[in-house]
């Protein structure tokens, strides 16, 4: 089957240039409710949970949960060198901005399409923030 | 985003580093919300932790040089030469974090208030003012009560604003976005500031994400009840703003506080309601090791009640009893002889300390009691039963709670 490659102008919020394979959650994300040292979301009840986010480009409508465990739960898998490669969200809060400034991570929002109906996990993501283009390869 | 040239120097790094990345913080938020501008805050309060994330930001900050141009204070960490004198169960890695942390609070000059209700004595917003505060009860308490302005920071964005003076202009700083989403009507009579905890974990969990206007409230409600609606509705939810029209400063009116508006909702809160918030929070009975007051910290009017009820009293031998309170507070309480009873009877009253921080491993087994759903949400403890003052007080004395 021939693979196919589309290229969406997004906003940036926190610079730089991730790549990796997609992983879509339909439920917002907190980050302290994962393993810091592997990655593997822990909160039981939620569809990703037993999921790697480790170099992956995360698609996720918002963060949750209150500032202080958010911040640290995204800081700490970035120390285990386990965190996302780019963070792609629908509704973005001041914490989810702060969480990505610290660890460095890509983020942004407002993609021309909705990225829920765009992306699929497993795809190959590359956001490029400082360029303003997520491009989506599908094998 | 529109920048002024000091801006724009300051991006460049031109004023060092520290205030360069506290900058680029505030402009990415800015970037997000669409922010036109940046404007002047008069203050700023950053909710300081011994978090990892926290130590890497606030010490980015200090190396580079970083000062805090308008008063910022701090929250609570703990109080390492009274806990380490205590125990010797503190791991030294996580005790290294938190010296780290409060020495870097005041190398970029903060004020070292450590309390999570500066906002009584240490650093006071006046009505109209634009400030950064993080921390739970202080948003929606600045928002509300006091009437000032700020958004829903994290510490990381309350230190940026204070460092730089300034915020971007989004959201609750600007008028139109402090409309009333939801309209609440009290039908349960409110008797004390256990209740308003209740009504205020229950707004929060029910509303989740928006400004209640809460009518049907018979009385002025006091500052401790005022707190403790705060600190609830901002932790089973995210509210950061309220209004009791007639009790709170902005809006004299429901229509006001809507601002012409309709509702999104309505909800009705009656004593069932409440009860049901209790029932939820007071998971079991039994013997307990320990009580936990103030998260948020006491006020000196709540030491007061606290060595009221405790005057002439002994708490029993197996049960630990803390209070944690502001330095201000203390030093009063001290004077009026609140800390003396409290001591007495055998219990604690600290300060500087949160009730998230590693000083407490020696109870993460332990059974305990306290009557802050905060305090339980924190998960520190084996198991935290919720419950009035008065209940702990007596619990604490005969060693269990029925």
């Amino acid at each position: 089957m021939k693979s196919s490659e589309i290229t969406l102008k997004c906003h940036k919020i926190i610079g730089g240039y991730g790549e990796g394979e997609a992983l879509v959650s339909h439920e917002p994300i907190c980050f302290y409710l994962t393993d810091p040292k592997t990655g593997v979301v822990r909160e039981r009840s939620h569809e990703l949970a037993g999921k790697i986010l480790a170099n992956k480009v995360l698609v996720f409508p918002s963060g949750k949960a209150s500032s202080v465990v958010q911040i640290d739960g995204l800081f700490k898998l970035a120390s285990h060198n386990v965190a996302p490669k780019a963070l792609i969200v629908k509704d973005v809060e001041t914490v989810l901005v702060v969480s990505a400034f610290l660890v460095k991570v890509p983020l942004v929002d407002r993609l021309e399409k909705d990225p829920f109906e765009i992306i699929r996990t497993g795809d190959f993501v590359k956001v490029d923030a400082e360029k303003c283009r997520v491009t989506i390869i599908r094998k | 985003m529109y920048l002024t040239k000091e801006e724009e120097r300051i991006l460049a790094g031109e004023f060092g580093e520290g205030t360069q990345k506290a900058l680029e913080l505030l402009v990415a938020i800015g970037d997000a919300y669409d922010a036109e501008k940046m404007i002047p805050i008069s203050r700023a309060h950053a909710a300081s932790s011994g978090q990892e994330g926290d130590l890497y930001f606030v010490e980015l900050l200090a190396d580079g040089g970083a000062r805090c141009r308008v008063p910022t204070s701090t929250n609570p960490v703990y109080d390492i030469g009274y806990f380490h004198r205590l125990f010797d169960s503190i791991p030294e890695d996580e005790a290294e974090v938190a010296r780290r942390v409060m020495e870097a609070y005041k190398r970029v000059g903060a004020i070292l208030s450590w309390s999570c209700v500066p906002y009584l004595a240490e650093n006071i917003p006046l009505h109209g003012e634009n400030v950064a505060f993080s921390e739970s009860s202080a948003t929606p308490y600045v928002n509300s009560v006091i009437g000032a302005r700020t958004n829903r920071e994290a510490a990381q964005s309350a230190l940026a604003a204070g460092v730089i003076g300034k915020a971007p202009e989004y959201g609750l700083l600007i008028r139109e976005n402090r409309k009333g989403t939801h309209l609440v009507k009290v039908e349960a009579i409110l008797k004390d500031e256990f209740d308003y905890t209740l009504l205020g974990y229950y707004v929060g969990k029910r509303i989740g994400y928006g400004i209640p206007v809460l009518t049907g409230i018979l009385r002025q409600p006091s500052t401790e009840e005022f707190i403790n609606f705060c600190a609830m509705s901002n932790v089973s939810g995210a509210i950061s703003m309220f209004y009791m029209p007639g009790f709170t400063v902005e809006a004299s009116t429901v229509e006001e506080a809507f601002q012409g508006d309709v509702p999104k909702d309505k909800i009705t809160v009656t004593d069932h309601e409440l009860r049901q918030a209790c029932g939820e929070l007071q998971t079991t009975s039994g013997g307990i090791d320990f009580v936990m007051l103030g998260c948020p910290h006491y006020t000196l009017k709540q030491l007061g009640d606290v060595a009221r009820l405790l005057n002439g009293k002994k708490i029993h031998d197996g049960v630990s009893f803390w209070v944690c309170s502001s330095a201000t507070a203390k030093v009063l309480a001290e004077r009026n002889g609140y800390v003396g009873v409290i001591e007495k009877a055998g219990g604690h009253v600290v300060v500087d300390t949160c009730i998230d921080e590693p000083c407490w491993i020696a109870y993460k087994d332990k059974v305990g009691m306290t009557d802050s759903p905060k305090c339980a949400y924190y998960r520190r403890f084996k198991e935290v039963m919720v419950a009035r003052l008065q209940d702990c007080v007596e619990a604490a004395i005969r060693g269990r709670w029925e």
